[in-house]
C-alpha cells in the first residue's frame, strides 16, 4: 500500500458570495489545487457537500462537479456526512489512493448556503439530526448542540465566561487569514452579550452561514516522485467512526466516542500520540464542539479543556496550537466543505506557506471533521516528510 | 375580560353583565384533540380499565382539528384503544359531547360493549370584536362509561329534547360562528333545557328538590342560574358545577366540565342533574346517582380545580398569536 | 399541492411517538428510543417492544430562539432530553412552562401535543411533549 501525499491545495474565501454559484466556487478551489500540484490530472473526483439536494435542488453532484470542471469520463461521486462531509470525503479519497487503484484523486468540497433565508437554512441544517424524532419536534441543529453545552457546563462547573475563551481565540487567530469569513477580534463581553440562538448557545458561539469551496489533490508515492514540486506533506494516519445520529440513543451527552475511536486509530497508523502534534484544525461549529473535541482527541482531561484554554493552552505559541485558521467560528463553515479546508490548512502549515497565522516548524498536524452532534467523525494525522 | 374590552372598546358593563371574570384558552401546541386526549387519559386512570377493553370512542366538538379525518381514531390509537372500536366525531354545536355520552351509555346498557368513552372538547373561536369573544374558551371533559357495579355514578334516566331552532351556526367554510343575539335565549337555551329537564323529571317521577346538584350548559355565568331558578332549583345547588365564570364557555366542555367538578365533591347517594345544551338546537337532561366508589376513584387523576388553578395570564397580543387570529403568511 | 408532512410517515411512527413505545435489547438490556432494527450498543437483532414510563426528569434543555420554518408560533421553543423513570432518554419539547422556570432535574410528565401543521391544507403532526408533572402532585 502506497503512502498518500497531499500534492496540491486550493481554497476560496468564505463569505456570502451572492455572485457565485456552485460551479464558480468549486472551480476556483479545484483549479487552484490542481495548479498547486503542478497540473496533475485527477483520475477520480470526490465531491463533499451536505445540502445540495435541499438547498440547491441538485443531486448527481459527483458528475455535476466533475464534468463541470472538465473532468468527465472518470469515477466521481458525492460523499455526505452532514457537516463532516469534508473529512469523510478526504478519508474516502485517501483509501482510494492508498489501495493502489488510483494515483491521483481530487477532493473538492463545495457548499452554497446563502441563497435562502436563515429559517430555511436552519431547517436544512437540522437534517443532520434524526428526522422523525429530533427535527420533527423543531429541534434545530443549534438546539441539539445547546443541550450538550448546558449538560457539559452544569456537569463540570464551567462558566459562560470560561467557554467564551474559545470564540475569542478563534477570532483573534483569523485576523490574518485572507480566506476567513470574519477577520475582526471579539471580546468575552461581546460573546456574553451576543444574541441567544438556542440557550445557552449565543451567536458568537456559532459558526456563521457562508459559501465556500476547498480542494486537495491526493497522489500516490509513485506519482509524487514524478512531480516538479515534490509534495512535502503526507497523510500518516486517517480514520472515521460513526455513532447514533439521535442524541437519546447515545451513551452519554458529554462524550463523543466516535471522535476518540477515530483519533486512536489515526494516531496508531501514524505512530504518533497527542504529545507529538504541533498544530490542529478541529471542528468547532459551536464553542462546545471545540471544547469537547480537545478532550476526546487526548489534548485535555475530560471537563478541563475550557479551564486550560483560559490558562493560555492551545493559543498561538503552544503545542498544539488549535485552529490557527480561526476555526469554523471565524474562518467559517460552509458545512460540507470544512473538512477539506482543514486538510488544506494543515498541509500549508506543515509546508510553511499558510497565508495566515503560522505555526513555525510544525512537523505533525491533525484535523478533525465532525458531522452532526457527534455522529460522524473523521480524523487525519498529517506529517511533513 | 377587561383586556378584551380594552382592545375592542367595549363598555365595561358588557362583560360584567355576562358574569364571567376570565377565560381559558388553549396553548400554542394544543387543540381540541390534545385536550380531549388528556381528559380521556384522566377518565381511564380513574376507571382503572385496560384501554383495549373500551369499544367505542365518541369525540364531540365544534372545533375539530380536521373537517374530514376523525379525531376519535387518533385519540383511540394514542390511548391503545383501537382497532376493535366504534369511533366517530360528532357535531351538534355544544352538545355533541353529550350526544356521545348518551350513545355510550346506551351501547353499554344494551350489552353491546362493556366500556365506552365519550369526550366533549373545544377550542372555541369567536369573531374578534364580537361579544362572543368574551366567553369563547378552550376545555375538554371525558367519561368512561361502564357497568353500574364499577361506576362512580349510575344513570337513572336521560331525556333528549331536540328541534330545528337556528339560534347559532357556522357555515361550512366560515371561520367564526354567527348568532341571533336575543334569539339564542328564550326560544333556544331556555326552551330546550326546560323541555329536557321537565321531560326527565316526568319520566322518572322526580321533582326539583330531589336533586342535590344541577349542572347546566353555561354559555355565561348568568343563564344557568336563571334556568335553574325557573325550574325551582336554588343557586347553591348550581354553583358547584358553574365553571364558566372562571374559565369561560368551553362549548362541548361546558356542562360536562361542570359535571366533572361536581363529581370532585359529591357524596355517595347524592343525585346530580346534568343538562347540556347545543345550538341548532337541543338539550339532554340526565339524572345520575353517585355511588360509594367515588371516594376511592376521585384522587386517581387531577381534579377540575387543579386545572382551573394552574394558570398563566396572557395579554391580548399573545392571545391573538396563540389563537391564530393574526393574519400572516406561514413561514 | 406538495405535501411536507407525508401521511405514511405520520402513520408509521404514531405508536412509537404517541405512546412512547421503545425497543429493548434482549441481549444487553439497553432501551432504544427511537426504535432501531438493531441494538446500538451491542448490535443484537433480538429486540422487543416496551412502553416507556410517561414521567421523568429534565436531564438537560435548551430554549431555541432561532426556530426553523414552521415553528415561529412556538418560539421560543424549549427542547429537553428527559430521563424517564426507567432510565431511558427521550428528546421532546417542553410545554406549559415559561422558559425562565425550566430547571435541570425538574419532574415532568408526557402529554400529547400538536407539533406542527403542514400549512392550511396539510396534515397535522402530533407528538409527545413534557410538562411540569401535574398528576404526581395530585397523588401526594
Amino acid at each position: 500500500m502506497t503512502r498518500v501525499y497531499v500534492a496540491g491545495v486550493g481554497m476560496t474565501k468564505i463569505g456570502r458570495h451572492f455572485d457565485k454559484g456552485f460551479l464558480d466556487l468549486a472551480a476556483e478551489a479545484a483549479f487552484k489545487a490542481i495548479d498547486d500540484a503542478g497540473g496533475v490530472e485527477p483520475e477520480a473526483v470526490v465531491v463533499t457537500n451536505m445540502m445540495s439536494s435541499r438547498l440547491n435542488e441538485q443531486d448527481s453532484l459527483g458528475a455535476y462537479i466533475a464534468a463541470g470542471l472538465g473532468l468527465r469520463h472518470r469515477p466521481a461521486f458525492k460523499v455526505e456526512a452532514a457537516c463532516g462531509s469534508g473529512g469523510a470525503g478526504v478519508f474516502n479519497a485517501y483509501t482510494m489512493v492508498r489501495s493502489g487503484l488510483f494515483d491521483a484523486v481530487l477532493v473538492v468540497g463545495v457548499e452554497k448556503m446563502t441563497d435562502y433565508p436563515t429559517s430555511t437554512v436552519t431547517a436544512a441544517l437540522a437534517q443532520a439530526a434524526d428526522a422523525e424524532y429530533e427535527l420533527y419536534y423543531g429541534a434545530s441543529f443549534t438546539g441539539l448542540n445547546a443541550l450538550m453545552m448546558r449538560y457539559y457546563m452544569e456537569k463540570y462547573g464551567v462558566s459562560r465566561d470560561e467557554m467564551s475563551e474559545w470564540p475569542v481565540m478563534m477570532h483573534s487567530n483569523a485576523v490574518s487569514n485572507p480566506y476567513a469569513q470574519f477577520r475582526r477580534k471579539i471580546t468575552k463581553e461581546d460573546v456574553a452579550k451576543s444574541q441567544v440562538v438556542a440557550d445557552p448557545i449565543r451567536l458568537l458561539d456559532s459558526s456563521p452561514i457562508g459559501d465556500g469551496s476547498a480542494a486537495v489533490l491526493l497522489v500516490s508515492e509513485e506519482l509524487a516522485k514524478k512531480l516538479p514540486n515534490k509534495p512535502e506533506v503526507y497523510i500518516a494516519g486517517a480514520w472515521m467512526a460513526v455513532d447514533t445520529v439521535e442524541l437519546s440513543n447515545r451513551d452519554a451527552l458529554d462524550e463523543i466516542p466516535a471522535a476518540r475511536i477515530a483519533a486512536e486509530k489515526a494516531y496508531k497508523m501514524a505512530g504518533l500520540g497527542p504529545r507529538d502534534i504541533d498544530v490542529i484544525e478541529i471542528h468547532d461549529a459551536f464553542t462546545i464542539n471545540g471544547v469537547m473535541l480537545l478532550e476526546e482527541l487526548g489534548f485535555a482531561p475530560r471537563g478541563e479543556a475550557a479551564k486550560l484554554l483560559n490558562e493560555g493552552r492551545f493559543h498561538p505559541g503552544d503545542k498544539p496550537t488549535a485552529n490557527p485558521s480561526g476555526g469554523l467560528k471565524a474562518r467559517g463553515h460552509p458545512v460540507g466543505t470544512t473538512g477539506v479546508y482543514q486538510v488544506a490548512e494543515i498541509t500549508m502549515q506543515l509546508r510553511g506557506d499558510f497565508p495566515g497565522l503560522r505555526v513555525d516548524g510544525a512537523e505533525a498536524g491533525l484535523t478533525t471533521s465532525m458531522g452532526g452532534d457527534g455522529s460522524s467523525l473523521t480524523v487525519h494525522v498529517l506529517r511533513h516528510i | 375580560m377587561e383586556e378584551i374590552a380594552r382592545i375592542w372598546g367595549w363598555e365595561p358593563s358588557v362583560p360584567r353583565g355576562l358574569g364571567v371574570v376570565e377565560k381559558a384558552i388553549a396553548g400554542p401546541d394544543e387543540d381540541s384533540l390534545t385536550m380531549g386526549y388528556e381528559a380521556a387519559l384522566n377518565a381511564i386512570r380513574r376507571a382503572g380499565v385496560d384501554p383495549s377493553e373500551i369499544k367505542a370512542v365518541f369525540f364531540g366538538s365544534e372545533s375539530k382539528p380536521y373537517a374530514v379525518k376523525p379525531a376519535a381514531t387518533i385519540i383511540a390509537d394514542a390511548l391503545g384503544i383501537s382497532p376493535e372500536t366504534m369511533a366517530s366525531d360528532l357535531e351538534f354545536a355544544c352538545r355533541a359531547g353529550s350526544e356521545g355520552l348518551r350513545a355510550a351509555l346506551a351501547l353499554v346498557e344494551a350489552g353491546y360493549m362493556r366500556y365506552a368513552l365519550a369526550i366533549g372538547s373545544d377550542t372555541a373561536q369567536a369573531n374578534p370584536g364580537n361579544v362572543l369573544e368574551f366567553t369563547a374558551a378552550s376545555g375538554a371533559a371525558a367519561f368512561v362509561v361502564g357497568p353500574a357495579e364499577e361506576s362512580v355514578a349510575v344513570l337513572e334516566g336521560v331525556y333528549t329534547y331536540v328541534t330545528d331552532t337556528p339560534d347559532f351556526w357556522r357555515g361550512a367554510h366560515s371561520k367564526y360562528p354567527l348568532h341571533g343575539e336575543g334569539f339564542t335565549g328564550e326560544p333556544a337555551y331556555f326552551a330546550h333545557i326546560i323541555g329536557a329537564v321537565k321531560g326527565l323529571m316526568e319520566s322518572l317521577g322526580l321533582r326539583a328538590e330531589d336533586f342535590d346538584y344541577a349542572v347546566f350548559h353555561q354559555p355565561n355565568g348568568k343563564f344557568p342560574l336563571r334556568v335553574g331558578s325557573r325550574l325551582g332549583i336554588p343557586r347553591e345547588k348550581i354553583l358547584p358545577g358553574l365553571v364558566t365564570p372562571v374559565i369561560g364557555n368551553t362549548y362541548n366542555g361546558s356542562a360536562l366540565i361542570g359535571f366533572a367538578r361536581v363529581l370532585d365533591q359529591a357524596k355517595p347517594g347524592q343525585r346530580i342533574l346534568v343538562a347540556p345544551f347545543g345550538s341548532g338546537a337541543g338539550s339532554d337532561a340526565y339524572s345520575f346517582v353517585v355511588t360509594d366508589r367515588i371516594e376511592e376513584r376521585r384522587d386517581l387523576a387531577p381534579s377540575v380545580d387543579t386545572y382551573i388553578e394552574r394558570k398563566k395570564y396572557v395579554d391580548y397580543g399573545l392571545y391573538a398569536r396563540m389563537r391564530g387570529i393574526i393574519e400572516r403568511i406561514p413561514e | 399541492m406538495p405535501l411536507n408532512i407525508s401521511p405514511a410517515r405520520i402513520w408509521r411512527e404514531r405508536t412509537y411517538r404517541y405512546r412512547l413505545v421503545a425497543k429493548r435489547c434482549k441481549k444487553c438490556g439497553r432501551i432504544i428510543y427511537p426504535p432501531r432494527p438493531a441494538c446500538p450498543a451491542c448490535g443484537s437483532r433480538e429486540l422487543e417492544d416496551i412502553e416507556l414510563p410517561r414521567t421523568g426528569v429534565v436531564e438537560t434543555y435548551t430554549i431555541i430562539y432561532t426556530v426553523m420554518d414552521g415553528f415561529r408560533d412556538k418560539a421560543p421553543l424549549p427542547i429537553a432530553i428527559v430521563r424517564l423513570d426507567n432510565g431511558a432518554k427521550v428528546l421532546a419539547p417542553l410545554t406549559d412552562i415559561d422558559p425562565e422556570e425550566i430547571r435541570t432535574g425538574m419532574r415532568v410528565e408526557a402529554v400529547l401535543r400538536r407539533i406542527k401543521r403542514d400549512g392550511e391544507h396539510g396534515l397535522i403532526a402530533y407528538g409527545v411533549a413534557f410538562r411540569p408533572a401535574l398528576y404526581e402532585q395530585r397523588k401526594q
